[in-house]
């Protein structure tokens, strides 16, 4: 697809949309480049917390607590991030916590750096491997409707799901100017 | 010198007269101790997630701003999750007191020695971190004031009380996620919160 038919489709708005559809309160990151227009557009928003985490298993803590004051919230992450999450899922699994992270995705579709491959190719293997319900999502059209069914599936059925986003949808990162 | 402040009466003495105040403990020794204080539906007990207690607290204190969120947790399990001092001193919530109870020690797998017993002092990382608020307590005058900075300092505030090593029985809360969670939500929440 080419860059100007990405951006009329502008999915990181979409996104967005669904997340204040669903009132989201606090959005939790590892900032990612792919996930750098939500970002922008969750920090402009006075409804939405963001907060800047050292590392992503911070973020599951985080939405845990949020959930037990009575706030919904959401974790960005970078594929490479759901490896340091792992022990932590066991709190939003074993407590029923609802749970919504959204992945973008490196080391999977056309990766020039070799050192993002291996947890790249196992991102779903450790998602599934903590029982995590995962949505792949492989073109921007889809985005949008994953993203909601995602989030109907965490905060209505009380489930833990991730949405990874391809480098297809991204684009690979070129390691040019 | 060893330290002589009994860990079991420092918590019961944080504890009482709680108010609405909402209590996260960290997994171990921590759970113990509140449940030995006297378990309450507002405590949310967590018996695993090493090194997530105080970023529980932080989501906690963000969505509930008007309540006063107290984590207590041991010294093996916040040193597993020294970065949350930047997400959380960068965040600035001011209702957020964090209690270290520090035996120096993993007390749950053999005694081992932690790094608190080796030069690392939490409350310094803390106040270098830009916490406003923080305390030692390494006897009782000095405890009943760490008391009041983790209770009323404006957060976030950071504690640390500097306890013997000494074992005590087992006071086991209930252990379910779930079922504590809900029983937190519904105190706090109402029934209603419950899907």
């Amino acid at each position: 697809m080419p860059d100007s038919a990405v951006a009329a489709l502008d999915w990181p708005a979409q996104i967005y949309d669904v997340l204040r559809a669903f009132e989201v309160r606090q959005v939790a990151h590892v900032p990612d480049a792919g996930h750098a227009r939500l970002i922008r557009l969750c920090e402009a928003d006075r409804a939405m917390r963001t907060v800047s985490l050292t590392t992503e298993e911070e973020g599951i803590a985080l939405l845990t607590g949020a959930h037990l004051g009575g706030q919904r919230g959401v974790l960005l992450m970078q594929s490479s991030g759901v490896g340091n999450t792992i022990n932590m899922l066991s709190l939003v699994k074993h407590c029923r916590v609802p749970f919504l992270t959204i992945v973008t995705m490196r080391g999977e579709w056309g990766e020039f750096n070799p050192w993002q491959v291996p947890m790249g190719q196992a991102t779903r293997a450790s998602l599934q491997a903590q029982d995590i319900v995962v949505y792949d999502v492989t073109e921007a059209a889809a985005v949008k409707d994953t993203v909601e069914a995602a989030a109907k599936l965490a905060f209505n059925s009380v489930q833990q799901v991730a949405v990874t986003i391809s480098q297809r949808v991204l684009g690979s990162k070129s390691f040019k100017d | 010198m060893a330290n002589t402040l009994d860990r079991r009466a420092a918590v019961k003495s944080l504890l009482s007269n709680r108010g609405d105040m909402l209590v996260l403990t960290g997994l171990g020794g921590t759970c113990w101790d509140a449940a030995a204080a006297g378990d309450d539906p507002l405590t949310f007990y967590l018996w695993g997630a090493m090194g997530g207690a105080s970023m529980v607290g932080l989501g906690l204190a963000l969505a509930q701003p008007e309540r006063r969120v107290v984590v207590i947790t041991g010294d093996g399990e916040f040193l597993m999750g020294l970065g949350a001092l930047a997400t959380i001193s960068a965040e600035k919530p001011k209702n957020l007191g964090i209690v270290v109870i520090d035996n120096e020690h993993y007390g749950e797998t053999g005694m081992q020695p932690t790094h608190t017993g080796r030069g690392i002092d939490l409350a310094k990382l803390a106040a270098a971190a830009g916490f406003p608020a923080t305390a030692v307590a390494t006897d009782e005058a000095s405890l009943a004031k760490a008391i009041t900075v983790a209770r009323e300092a404006p957060g976030p505030a950071l504690a640390v009380f500097k306890v013997s090593a000494d074992k005590h029985p087992l006071v086991l809360p209930p252990r379910d996620g779930a079922y504590l969670k809900d029983r937190f939500r519904s105190a706090l929440l109402g029934a209603q919160s419950i899907l």
